[in-house]
């Protein structure tokens, strides 16, 4: 019943964006990261939701929104399993995956405090390595794994 | 930002390496070459450095430029608040390069981000030093006549020494093979192995310092083994003297055998090495004039009529 429930929740949205198998622990972190607190649109945040593939899940429904391309894949480096579907009309016009980019400004705090980018007002830059599970900085060199990155 | 800063030693090709090497020997035949006529460099010292301004400075006067600048930060307006930027932006305004020493990871990188005059990286924390890096390369080159296909023990803290890494990420185009020795608390990071790994580079790790290990050695690189490094201090007791190299070591190594060392060296080499004619760390030490001088006419776009 509760699967129900969550579906007809998700198909209620008349227009707008579903992200869908955000894992449980990186929910909150892809919100601030999305910016959505400060929206005035209708916004549901499901979490501990079942998922087969996660075991459980997060969502983020927001009405009447579309963001760019870049904006959501600001949340691949903690919630690489993120599905993106675009809702116009109650139908699903595209689904999608979150895609991880090469360069990652302004949302991880190195964290490293003798780091340059923690005593200087500046912006940070994340490169991802290659085995695409660690980010290193631009700066001090210092790396870290993507579901360990420190979320401004 | 100005393309010919030199941040970290990764930033040069080998190419780039061997011509820097090149006008190193040609600096040491002719070290009074007066091509910096007319230029200004700052030496901006955030942190005190002694040994590397020293350096520094006699490189560029013996080039004929002029030197600015100060040897500690408490002395500038950083100790009144002022970023980094504001700094390196003023001081840009008077000067063809800027050799820079900081306290924080990665004030290298973002100084030459925001100006167009040349940064040379002194060192920026436990970050990157690339000078020492070129003149380990050149004391190695001088000494053993290539800098190919050599066999490098490189001895103490693996760990937190970055001239090692540098120097081993530095080596990479030259086939080298190497040994790393260090008890299991200093050992060479994991992300230095995988590197060696991915490059194909053969290398040993050793917790012992063996006679076998110094005999098959051309180039044996110590470094100082910190207390400060230890969250034991038993476990720094026990290790200290483990990886100190005796005179006595050497008897049946290699002729063309070298003891590397950055300096300062406390008592992980002792005395009676020094008069050993396989003991390299003095002139070492000179070769970093060299070197540096032709880091900065690399910076300035100068090159030497050889």
């Amino acid at each position: 019943m509760a699967t129900d429930k969550r579906e007809l929740a998700v198909a209620a949205l008349k227009s707008g964006t579903v992200i869908d198998h955000i894992p449980s622990e990186a929910l909150f972190k892809c919100v601030k990261i999305l910016g959505v607190e400060k929206m005035p649109q209708k916004l549901t945040i499901g979490n501990n939701l079942d998922s087969a593939r996660l075991g459980t899940k997060g969502i983020i429904k927001v009405a009447d929104t579309f963001f760019p391309e870049a904006t959501l894949n600001r949340i691949a480096l903690i919630a690489p399993t993120a599905v993106v579907n675009t809702i116009r009309d109650y139908e699903v016009v595209e689904k999608r995956r979150v895609e991880l980019p090469a360069v990652i400004r302004g949302i991880v705090r190195c964290d490293n405090p003798k780091c340059i980018t923690n005593n200087e007002p500046m912006a940070t830059v994340f490169y991802v390595t290659e085995d695409g599970e660690h980010i290193r900085c631009r700066y001090c060199n210092h790396t870290v794994a993507n579901d360990k990155a420190n979320i401004l | 930002m100005n393309p010919n800063s030199l941040v970290s030693i990764d930033d040069l090709s080998k190419e780039q390496i061997i011509e820097l090497l090149e006008t190193a020997r040609y600096f040491e035949e002719h070290p009074n070459h007066k091509i910096l006529d007319g230029k200004v460099v700052a030496t901006l010292f955030f942190e005190p450095s002694t040994r590397t301004r020293l350096s520094f400075e006699t490189a560029v006067n013996r080039l004929g430029g002029r030197v600015i600048g100060f040897s500690d930060a408490s002395t500038t307006s950083s100790s009144k608040g002022e970023t980094l930027k504001d700094t390196i932006k003023m001081v840009s305004n008077y000067v063809d390069l800027i050799i820079m020493r900081h306290f924080l990871e990665g004030a290298a990188r973002y100084a030459t981000e925001v100006t167009e005059v040349p940064v040379i990286n002194a060192g920026d924390g436990a970050n990157q030093h690339p000078s020492q890096t070129m003149l380990d390369l050149y004391s190695i080159l001088k000494t053993q006549g290539t800098l190919e296909n050599l066999t490098i023990t490189m001895v103490g803290d693996l760990k937190y020494g970055r001239t090692v890494h540098s120097l081993l990420m530095a080596m990479k185009y030259f086939n080298p093979t190497f040994r790393f020795v260090a008890c299991d608390e200093l050992k060479m990071p994991r992300e230095y192995v995988e590197f060696c790994k991915k490059q194909g580079i053969a290398f040993e790790e050793h917790s012992d310092f063996s006679r076998e290990v110094i005999d098959s050695s051309d180039i044996i690189y110590m470094t100082r083994v910190q207390r400060e490094r230890f969250s034991d201090i038993m476990e720094y007791e026990k290790v200290k003297d483990l990886y100190t190299l005796h005179n006595a070591m050497l008897d049946t190594s290699k002729e063309n055998l070298r003891i590397l060392h950055p300096l300062p060296r406390v008592n992980e080499i002792s005395q009676d090495v020094d008069d050993n004619p396989k003991a390299y760390y003095f002139d070492q030490a000179r070769n970093g004039l060299y070197a540096r001088q032709a880091l900065i006419c690399r910076a300035l776009g100068i090159t030497p009529e050889k």
